[in-house]
This record gives C-alpha cells, structure tokens and sequence, in this order.
C-alpha cells in the first residue's frame, strides 16, 4: 500500500520541484547574492587588512578580532548602544501603551489621535534630524524658550556629553512611539469584548477590567514589542548620524562605528571584524528571545 | 482559529463603544481625554514648529520665541527658496520611482517564493524556508561593509541597481505571505488546475487576485522603508543627481548655514508627499502597518 502511494506521487513530486525552482529562482537568486554572499565575505574580510582603496587583503588572523576587544573605542561605542537601548525601550514601550488604552477607549477624535502618535513615524530620518536639531538649537532653540519661560537654566542639548545621547533618545521616542503604539491597539482591539461583558455583569469596574482583563492580556504583546524595540534601538545611527555627524565617544553608537571604520578610515577588514561583533551582540539577544518564548509555548 | 486570525488584515480602526451602563462624560473619561490631548499637542508641537518655522523670515526665525507667526506675518521666503534649487525635485523623484520599483520587485519575488513555500512540494523545502526566516536576525547594517565590496567589484556603486537590488530582499514579507497562502482555500486551485491551468497560471489568476488585501498590506510597508531607508542608499550613491530625498537633504544640511527657515520648509517639503498620502489613506496604512509589524513574529 505505502509502495503504490510512494510510485504513484514520485514523477508528480520531480515536476513539482521543477516548477518550484521556477517560483523560487528570482527571490533565491537575490537573497544568495545580497544576503548569504556578503555574509560569507563579511566573515572572510574580517580576517584580513582590505582597506577601501583596494590596498591590503592579506590574512591576518584574528588580528582585527584581537584589536576589536582592546579597542576602547568600540567598547565605548558599545556601551553607548547598550545605553541607549535602555533608556529608549523602557518609554517606547511604556508610551505606545499608555497612548493605545487611552485611544482605544473609544473617546471622540479617534482620526485625530492617530495622526498625531504615527505620523512622526512616517518621516525619513533626515526630516526628524533637522526638526530636533532645531528645536535644539542651544540659542534660539524652542527647547530651551520652554526651558527659560519656565524658569529653567537653557542646555546645550547636543553639544553636552552624556546628555547629547539623551537627546537623541528623546527625539527617537518621539519618531518611532507610534509603530509601537499600533502594535498595542491592533493587540487591544483583539480582546473579545466577551470578557468585558462577564467582567461588567460581575460587577468590575472600568479600572478593575483594566487590570484583570487587558494588562494580562497584553503581557504576549509587550514581549513582542519588547523584543522589537530592542532590536531597532542597537541598530541605531541614522538619526545619531545626522543629528551629531561629528560623533563623540558619549554618543557614538556601534553601527556608526562600523561607518566610521569601513568609510572614513578606509579600513574594511576591520569594520567587518566590528560588524561581527555587532551581530553577535544581536544574536544573544535573539537567542534570549527565542529561549523565553519557547519556555511560554511549553508551559 | 481566532476571528481575528481569519481576518487576513490586523485591524487596528475598530473603535470600541461605550460599555453597558457607562456614563458618556464620567470623570474618568474627561481625564483619558485631558491625557490624550497633552500627548496629542506634545506629538504633534514639532511639525507644527517646523512648518512655523518655515512659514517665518529668516530674521523672524531666528528670533528665538515660540511664536507661532513672526513678526513679519507669514512670508513664503523659504519655500520660494528651497524650490529654486532644482535638486529636490530630482531627489523627490529619485526617492519615488527607486521606491516604487523596489516595491514592485520586492512583492513579486517575495508573493512568488511564499507561493512554493506554501503550497508546492520539493524536497529541501523547510530547510531552504528555515534558512530565509533565520536570516530575519541578521541586521543590514552588518551587511554593508561587504555588499559595498561587492558593488565596487560589479561597478554598481553609483548607479540605480546598486542602489535598488540589495534592498528588494526582504524576509519578513515571505513570512506574511506564506501564511496568508497557506489559509487560502486549496479547493479554489484544485478547480482551475483540473480545467487544465498550470501552476503559474493558477498563480496569476486565482491566488493573487485573493491576495489583494495582504500585497497592499506589504506593499505599503516596503514603500515606506524603501522611501525612507538611509543607510544604504548613503553609502551607494555618491553622485548628487542620483540621490533620493533622505540622502539628499543631509548633504545640504550644512549648506544652508544658519538658514533655519529654509532648512525646515525643505523638511517641511520632505515630509509632505507621505504626509499627505497619510491624511488621504489613514486606515490602509495603519492596517497595513500593524499587520506586517506583526508578521516577523
């Protein structure tokens, strides 16, 4: 029986393949020659002295991993991201929340509402850039006139170190809340409103449904949103990149480094050396992510 | 299967109505609102200054109040010369058509690939999708010291392919679309494919035609990564003529000096076109958002 079925589907199985390697031959051609080969090449460049101008390309080992673990730099560009990563995920996360249970209340100006937390979203990094570094600006910023008209010492918002970095987070929060805050209300609106219904005919409050029925079921999503957030604020540099193009080693993040390393010192082996160390520092992360949710699925 | 779930859109514009025996104006309620209008004003205070800023003479604008109108009232100076210089048309038009053409290739190549991984079988069939979900953790920006190597070696730096291909490879959106093939009827193909339709052909008029929603779904998500990707189209493009909008505006950051009207009606500029096309298209885009947001997941 298991012989017939196995003779009957074979010729058909072989034709499949073929017409599968029809469907799949442009994406696969693209993902091998931009994904899979530079990957490749990434690891081989980072184990030789390839500048930019053609020069070098000999082995040399672990060389660059050598210098990459005794670069102050790069540990210092390294605890920049880390940093960052904190103090930008904590109220991107915190905010789009608390943004998405006040609009899905239902309250009148719903268009409204979601105007004015996504849109930000939309804008290149170069307009939001050159809004903040405005509003910024250590004279005739607006930063600083709500600053003063309220009695406060003006800041030199991008100039000072350590608080350089702070700025950027808040020009960050203000420019990517609203992804996450669709994320939660597109979470809310799954709620079956069943549980609110038994909920009201037991008597709980508005406030008490809040915290027995809609935090816990948000708990799945704010790991999600968690993991996502994470993950874009390690790779930042567009805005660190435009807002401070003369970077600091407060505020240097990693990528820009790796710019740094492969575009302005020429030095592309080394820059793939960093590069891989970056991808490592994202791969724990993964890696944790993949470790707590399948600890969820099995419970 | 959640309703939700069947739904191949996250819809995320439903509005949930007042609970039974709620009181429309309660003093909860006036509080969410008050909470909701701050944020509102406080999202929204630096596109409205930018466009203040812009709509100011530059004496006006350098005054450094938070008046709304300057002085002068509102002057058209900066935009007038903003638009003088020709390149923001060029970058304008770069950063459309290269975003539309990657969004094309991408969707295609993407809707074609999710096709086979879903509904044909060859062998190495989860080992090849494994190896493109896994390379969703790899980060671009790990990439680009090597695709840089690899467009000097093609002599691709400089030029629209080097600045369009490496960007149509895009993960997550064979993810989404698998899933969503993978809910589609089967029964729909079988009927065609027995009145004698190839594969192809059953691709093409009975699968995509169904797909409609989720390609607009993606489709706007990848236009809007590629009209504001930075990176890349930075390090590939050094020639000024061949710039999109992103890349563009950074390079005469410094040029206008100490201008800041002029700087922030060319932001004010920059922003517009998807601005406006949020305005006209709020609810597609917010879906489409949401849903393929999620579908990395």
């Amino acid at each position: 029986m298991r012989d017939l079925k196995t003779l009957s589907t074979e010729p058909r199985r072989n034709r499949e393949w073929w017409v599968a390697a029809g469907f799949l031959a442009p994406f696969m051609l693209a993902f091998f020659m931009f994904v899979i080969w530079p990957m490749a090449h990434g690891i081989y460049l980072s184990f030789t002295d390839q500048a930019l101008t053609g020069a070098g390309g000999n082995f040399v080992g672990f060389e660059n991993y050598v210098e990459a673990f005794t670069d102050p730099t790069l540990w210092g560009a390294m605890r920049n991201t880390v940093w960052f990563t904190i103090i930008s995920t904590v109220p991107l996360v915190i905010i789009a929340m608390t943004m998405a249970l006040l609009v899905n209340t239902g309250l009148p100006g719903q268009w409204l509402w979601r105007l004015s937390f996504f849109m930000p979203f939309l804008l290149a990094s170069t307009v939001i850039s050159q809004i903040w570094v405005w509003i910024f600006n250590p004279e005739i910023g607006a930063a600083n006139s709500v600053l003063t008209g309220v009695g406060l010492e003006p800041l030199s918002w991008l100039q000072t170190p350590h608080l350089d970095l702070i700025s950027i987070t808040i020009a960050t929060v203000w420019w990517t809340v609203g992804f996450n805050f669709l994320l939660y209300l597109a979470a809310l609106q799954n709620i079956p409103d069943l549980q609110y219904e038994a909920a009201s005919v037991d008597g709980a409050g508005r406030w008490r449904q809040l915290w027995s029925i809609t935090i816990p079921q948000l708990m799945p999503v704010t790991g999600v949103v968690f993991v996502l957030q994470i993950l874009a604020s390690l790779k930042l540099f567009d805005q660190a990149y435009q807002m401070l193009p003369g970077s600091t080693d407060t505020s240097r993040p990693i990528v820009q480094y790796i710019f740094e390393a492969g575009f302005v010192g020429y030095r592309f082996g080394y820059a793939s050396a960093i590069s891989y160390v970056f991808f490592a520092l994202i791969l724990v992360v993964g890696i944790v992510q993949i470790t707590i949710s399948r600890r969820k699925v099995q419970r | 299967m959640s309703v939700a779930q069947q739904s191949p859109l996250t819809d995320v514009t439903a509005r949930r109505n007042l609970k039974p025996g709620e009181k429309p104006f309660g003093i909860a309620r006036l509080l969410a609102f008050a909470a909701l209008a701050i944020m509102a004003v406080i999202w929204l205070f630096p596109i409205v200054w930018a466009l203040a800023t812009a709509l100011k003479t530059e004496t006006d604008a350098a005054a450094g109040d938070l008046s709304l109108i300057g002085e002068s009232g509102i002057s058209f100076d900066a935009f007038a010369a903003v638009l003088a210089e020709g390149n923001v048309y060029i970058w304008a038009w770069n950063s459309l058509w290269t975003s539309a053409v990657i969004t094309l290739i991408t969707v295609a190549i993407s809707a074609m690939a999710a096709y086979a991984f879903s509904r044909l079988k060859f062998r190495g069939r989860s080992a090849l999708f494994f190896m493109v979900i896994a390379s969703i953790i790899v980060p671009p920006q790990v990439l680009i010291i090597p695709l840089y190597y690899q467009m000097l070696t093609f002599n691709m730096v400089d030029t629209y392919w080097g600045l369009i291909l490496p960007q149509v490879v895009m993960a997550p959106i064979i993810f989404i679309l698998k899933k969503f093939f993978d809910a589609v009827p089967i029964e729909l193909e079988e009927a065609a494919r027995v009145d004698g339709a190839g594969r192809f052909r059953v691709f093409l008029t009975v699968v995509l035609p169904l797909s409609k929603p989720i390609l607009g779904a993606v489709s706007i998500f990848v236009f809007i990564q590629a009209w504001n990707n930075f990176l890349w189209p930075f390090i590939v493009i050094n020639d000024t003529l061949l710039m999109t909008l992103p890349v563009g505006l950074q390079t005469v950051i410094s040029a206008y000096g100490v201008q800041y009207a002029q700087v922030m009606a060319q932001a004010i500029l920059a922003a517009l076109p998807l601005i406006v096309v949020f305005l006209f298209y709020q609810r597609q885009i917010v879906k489409g958002v949401a849903t393929t947001g999620f579908g990395g997941q």
